[in-house]
């Protein structure tokens, strides 16, 4: 049975009064600040009202809808399903690369078919490399939310070789629509493997200059343990998923826990938050969640690339798609944010009948106003960010 | 649990909430085992009871609501699809409530797991099935104004809003 | 500074018109409004970041709509969202540009059609100096966008009463 939550406060003062010093109590009131759309630390065009007494947040309700770029219609409205895969990769535009393939998973499910095992290993490498850039931007962005602007710089230079590996093999930096249903645009570039391995050997040391830098830092540490504490209970309850569930403690990947991919051949452990430097589930353990995952991914990588394996590219699929008339499917996969699922039903035509996506970011989101209520509104900022949302995606 | 099992408990105890006498399948039949989803369809006036059992219950303990998407079947049906997962017991179940356009109400699970809040905001945004109990019923992603619900299949969308032209 | 210092060390006069030195002023210190809207903002970022570093043309990114010159609309503009940029432009101070950065800000881009919260380009709300095409534009093609808006500010006259 799972209780309400009851709420970590981790200040003496009580909303709606504050004791003077002669042991008077003095009543307060409320006030409404409104943050943002355009707030540079709300990480898009997130609006948050936020109900204030003083300096403390009584209630905070996020408005959102100021990217809603009308997802799930395009897909109705597409004639085709491969067509859906561009506007699949703008959803999540910080993590391209998962999101179509979440999406050709979830199309090729559909249709039964089997992917060569030489693209599983690709896909599983380019959904590494991206969930190491997505992170990046998150751990850069969330230092300059701190106050600190210099590691932002260093994780750019990082996310850019990257996107230079990402060039090399597809042409964009940003959205690369590469994985197709039923396969890969086309196989690898010659040389793709040794740059990779390449920048594998150059960023491991810099996932610890990283930690230097930002993660043990006292002044970050200060201000980020045991702020924000989302409890394992409201976290499971909001179906919060990703580095923010793992960072509350929860052991639950869904790489490992329902496998999709060939992922669970790879030997590596999902990474929980501890409370190392406070409790467990506030902001510091996410963010250290988020850069031991990179070190993480650093592994897969180099495991995948040792076992690629050849082969063709490309499934042999029809033309055109056309699922089974009422065929439906869910399919869940682990995202740079947690977990994203496509909801396909299919009417038999070409274009299918309805899709709904799953955003991880909407659902993480959603438990905001829980962890930030009772705390200081100078922390907001710092929770919000430690969420790490894609607006794009939370709006779809 | 399997899905039949799963079914056979639900049938048991909430048999009249279970409007279908047996598992839907979609893509093959549930009996062969090959389908590519099962469901449970159950009553759209008795969904909160339903799924408190299912959260609470020792033997099903879904305690992740993983996703839940209104879908108009555009022959006068709304449905409301849950996807449930348990972390504890690692099984999945699919529930459907289905309502019809003349009278679109569905019960809130919000109470249950509070990420339904924000889904069925959505699904009342963007379908305008109205969500009983539930605690919020706002539009979350369109204006509060904007007319109509945008994936209804029959939306027409509107020609100004605020002065500003909406179509191309 | 190096290269004026050295030129001008034994105080050498400098002839220029009073619109040439203003612009000249104006045009190499564009500071811009913070703030992205989509994916195209994550390339805005990237512009800012080490590897391009905008702010060699001394484009600073400010906050605050009060202070800034130029407003890179970077993302895709909803119609819930284009009240709201109307507003920012207003509140921003004369001379103010607007560079609408990618296809969705400039004319609603891949969600042209079926988009119904989607405007369909940021100029049917307020007035764009510079267009830049792509989906998203490389940083260099921002980079590109900010030289022809310097020579947008290099060829006005400030003093000149305008028509
Ligand atoms: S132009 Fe392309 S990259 Fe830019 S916001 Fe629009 S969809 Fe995103």
């Amino acid at each position: 049975m799972i209780q309400p939550p009851t709420l970590p406060t981790n200040y003496t003062v009580k909303p709606g009064q504050i004791k003077t010093s002669t042991g008077k109590t003095i009543r307060t009131e409320e006030m409404i600040i409104n943050m943002g759309p355009q707030h540079p630390s709300t990480h898009g065009v997130l609006r948050l009202e936020i109900v204030v007494d003083g300096e403390i947040i009584v209630d905070c309700i996020p408005h959102i809808g100021y990217l809603h770029r009308c997802f799930e219609k395009h897909c109705e409205q597409m004639t085709n399903y491969q067509q859906v895969i561009p506007y699949a990769d703008r959803m999540d535009y910080c993590s391209a690369m998962t999101n179509e393939w979440a999406f050709a998973l979830a199309a090729e499910r559909l249709l039964k078919i089997e992917v060569p095992e030489r693209v599983e290993y690709i896909r599983v490498i380019m959904a590494e490399l991206q969930r190491i850039a997505s992170h990046l931007i998150a751990v850069g962005t969330y230092g300059i939310d701190s106050g600190a602007f210099t590691p932002f710089l260093y994780t750019f230079i990082d996310r850019e070789k990257i996107l230079d590996l990402f060039e090399m093999t597809c042409g964009a930096r940003l959205l690369y629509n590469y994985i197709w249903i039923g396969g890969l645009s086309h196989d690898l570039p010659p040389k793709f493997i040794e740059q990779t391995k390449e920048f594998v050997a150059y960023f491991r040391p810099r996932v610890k200059m990283l930690n230097d830098l930002l993660s043990y830092n006292e002044i970050f540490v200060k201000r980020t343990a045991n702020v924000g504490v989302l409890p394992r209970e409201v976290a499971i309850n909001y179906a919060v998923s990703g580095p923010q569930l793992r960072g509350s403690g929860v052991n639950w990947d869904l790489r490992r826990d329902d496998p999709f991919v060939i992922d669970h051949k790879l030997d590596w452990q999902p990474q929980v938050g501890k409370g190392e430097v406070g409790t467990v589930g506030d902001c510091w353990d996410r963010h250290i969640v988020r850069m031991r995952e990179m070190e993480q991914s650093l592994n897969m990588i180099e495991q995948a690339l040792a076992g690629l394996p050849e082969g063709n590219v490309k499934a042999a699929i029809p033309k055109r798609i056309r699922p089974e008339k009422d065929a439906e499917i869910y399919v869940r996969t682990e995202a740079s944010r947690g977990e994203l699922g496509y909801y396909i039903i299919s009417d038999g035509t070409a274009s299918p009948f309805r899709v709904k996506a799953r955003g991880p970011a909407f659902v993480n989101l959603s438990v905001l106003p829980e962890i930030v209520r009772g705390g200081l509104i100078a922390d907001l900022v710092l929770t919000a960010g430690s969420i790490d949302i894609v607006l794009g995606e939370v709006d779809r | 649990m399997t899905a039949q099992e799963i079914f056979d408990v639900l049938k048991a105890k909430f048999g009249d909430a279970l409007p279908e006498e047996k598992l839907s399948a979609a893509g093959g039949s549930a009996a062969a085992g090959f389908s590519l989803q099962v469901w449970i369809t159950i009553a759209p006036g008795r969904t909160k009871e339903i799924c408190s059992f299912l959260r609470d219950d020792s033997e099903m303990q879904f305690d992740t609501l993983s996703c839940l998407s209104g879908v108009d079947y555009n022959n006068g049906t709304f449905g409301v699809v849950y996807h449930l997962s348990s972390m504890v017991q690692k099984h999945k179940i699919v529930l459907k409530a289905f309502c019809t356009k003349e009278h679109p109400h569905i019960q809130s699970v919000s109470s249950v797991w509070g990420t339904a809040n924000w889904h069925e905001r959505e699904v009342f945004d963007l379908f305008g099935v109205i969500i009983d109990e539930h605690p919020d019923l706002r539009r979350i992603l369109l204006p509060d104004d904007w007319e109509g619900n945008p994936l209804r299949k029959d939306y027409k969308v509107q020609e100004f809003y605020h002065g500003m032209k909406v179509p191309y | 500074m190096g290269l004026l210092d050295q030129r001008f060390e034994n105080g050498n006069v400098f002839i220029t018109s009073l619109d040439g030195l203003l612009n000249w002023a104006r045009l190499s210190s564009l500071w811009q409004m913070q703030f992205g809207l989509a994916c195209c903002a994550i390339e805005m970022m990237a512009a800012s970041a080490s590897n391009f570093d905008i702010m060699r043309f001394g484009v600073i990114p400010r906050a605050t709509p009060r202070q800034v010159d130029v407003m890179f609309v970077a993302g895709t503009v909803t119609i819930k969202m284009a009240s709201r940029i109307k507003r920012l432009y207003d509140q921003m101070s004369e001379p103010r540009y607007v560079i609408s950065m990618g296809s969705c800000a400039n004319c609603g881009g891949p969600y042209w059609e079926h988009g119904y919260h989607v405007l369909k380009g940021v100029d049917r709300v307020i007035p764009v100096d510079v267009y830049i095409p792509g989906c998203p534009p490389r940083p260099e093609a921002l980079l590109e966008g900010i030289m022809k808006l310097q020579e947008k500010v290099r060829k006005e006259s400030m003093i000149r009463k305008r028509a």
